[in-house]
């Protein structure tokens, strides 16, 4: 069965007065309202959150939502996959609606993380890793910064292709009012910011971030039906890679989002040159490049050369990250790939605003861990 | 004190070791020491932003062994932050990596072993 997606939203990204269960209740209020669906007539809610009880001692949101946006007896369940909750939740909604389990499913990620230190909230995330890793105090960003050197030694890469990477984002993010910064930076500012994980420094890095996003999924009958524009889900995969990171054969591999994309390809019957515009998960600038080799736009260790001539800008020959990605915009880890999603719909659907450009296929590339798990979407804007 | 790795009957190996061989599927019946063993840098970074109970700065490298002719990766920390690729090192025990006293395991702190190698530029 067909699945399309008919109306999609999100809170603002940043530091929140909000908790957690408000969040996700404002995104799914929103969703509600673009899409035009009454509550009771949502049959499947799935949230996608990585840590409330970690971060804020909140447990069971999905019931919570399911109460506060009036969609009982709904079917609701919880989507925890780390970093990547968010595509998963993508994945179980495309699924409840293509096995005919649910004719109205709504989709609602979110995460609040910045009451706690930036440490505090480093610690969380790294409990994802082994305990062969974790006692040794590796962080995200470390892993970051050991790829990355290893990638820029091997491919005789520029530091500064990373840094326009940070400043490509900044820029994009300018025009998305929900992204946690809209704020240009340049190269050298890039350049010159404190180091976090050497090579790696300040703007290689995302934000710590509250925020909530949503989407509404159906079958496409029922879009056709209801719906002005909608988006089809065409191609979806989902893949994981190894726990411990070091085992992996190429550290420059990202065995998920080769394996996730190639699923996604398949179901929809397209290939890179198809793509018009994508939505890569850049927690850390080198995961861009990374995600654009992974998912075949570029040969392994070129990827660099389109952030250095524009490739990947806005007006370049495949936009990547127009909502600024998870640089600017924010990354709160639950709602990063749903928020993916409500970008890549809003561009199908002509909803983009002062960030549209001429899209009718786009990719959506969610990570989570270090390339952990992975899930891509594909969607296409509706004949 | 050791650095232990796995081996499955089909001769793949890997530190952890794993109850299944992640290559094969097959179980890891026999496990190898490789804290005698030298290794060479793949990859470092130098990390400024430590967790709670974590030592700042924090210099981690990914080592490769050679043991027996498998290549084996292990990541640690490193003893200096004065580190290359490429550099020759080897492993010397440490009895506390971080204090598990602090950090979000500190409820449980017996859920994992907080001791290890680090490696020492030879």
């Amino acid at each position: 069965m067909g699945v399309a997606v008919i109306g999609a939203s999100m809170t603002k990204f940043g530091q929140r007065d909000a908790w957690i269960q408000d969040l996700l209740a404002q995104a799914g209020e929103e969703c509600l309202d673009d899409a035009g669906v009454t509550p009771t007539d949502v049959e499947h809610l799935y949230v996608s959150n990585m840590a409330s009880g970690e971060f804020e001692g909140q447990t069971g949101v999905m019931n919570a939502l399911a109460h506060d946006l009036g969609v009982l007896p709904a079917y609701s369940e919880r989507v925890d996959q780390t970093s990547s909750s968010g595509g998963a939740g993508i994945y179980e909604a495309w699924q409840s609606v293509a096995s005919g389990a649910s004719e109205m499913t709504l989709l609602v990620g979110g995460e609040k993380m910045t009451h706690k230190t930036t440490g505090e909230a480093t610690d969380i995330i790294a409990s994802i890793t082994h305990p062969a890793e974790y006692k040794h105090g590796v962080t995200l960003p470390s892993f970051a910064g050991m790829t990355a050197r290893h990638y820029l030694e091997r491919f005789d890469a520029p530091r500064e292709a990373l840094a326009r990477v940070a400043v490509k984002n900044h820029r994009n993010g300018v025009d998305n009012p929900n992204a946690q910064f809209q704020k240009e930076i340049t190269v050298e500012q890039a350049l010159d910011s404190p180091i976090i994980a050497d090579p790696l420094r300040l703007y290689d890095f995302c934000p710590i971030t509250d925020g909530s996003a949503a989407m509404m999924f159906t079958t496409e009958e029922r879009a056709a039906e209801i719906a002005d524009e909608y988006a089809v889900v065409s191609g979806i995969g989902g893949a994981t890679d190894t726990h411990v990171v070091h085992e992996r054969e190429d550290p420059t591999v990202m065995g998920g989002v080769v394996e996730s994309s190639k699923e996604a390809y398949e179901m929809s019957g397209l290939s890179p040159e198809d793509l018009d515009v994508a939505e890569l998960h850049d927690m850390f600038t080198i995961l861009e490049f990374l995600q654009l080799e992974g998912i075949g736009v570029a040969d392994q260790g070129t990827a660099w050369e389109m952030a250095m001539d524009g490739a990947t800008a806005k007006d370049g020959e495949l936009p990547i990250n127009t909502s600024g990605g998870l640089k600017s915009k924010g990354h709160p880890l639950g709602a990063s790939g749903v928020a993916q999603g409500v970008e890549i719909y809003e561009q199908l659907v002509g909803e983009a605003g002062p960030r549209q450009i001429d899209a009718e296929t786009a990719l959506a590339c969610n990570v989570g861990g270090f390339g952990n798990c992975v899930i891509t979407t594909i969607m296409e804007a509706a004949e | 004190m050791t650095l232990e790795g796995g081996k499955c009957p089909n001769g793949h190996v890997s530190y952890p070791t794993h109850p299944r061989c992640p290559e094969c599927g097959e179980p890891q019946e026999e496990t190898f020491d490789f804290s005698d063993e030298r290794g060479e840098v793949v990859t470092w970074t130098t990390s400024t932003a430590t967790p709670p109970g974590v030592r700042q700065p924090n210099t981690l490298a990914i080592v490769e062994f050679d043991v027996d002719g498998d290549a084996v990766r292990a990541l640690g920390q490193v003893t200096t932050d004065d580190v290359e690729t490429g550099d020759e090192v080897e492993p010397v025990y440490v009895e506390e990596l971080r204090d598990p006293d602090v950090g979000l395991k500190r409820e449980n702190p017996e859920s994992q072993e907080w001791g290890g190698y680090r490696w020492d530029p030879v």
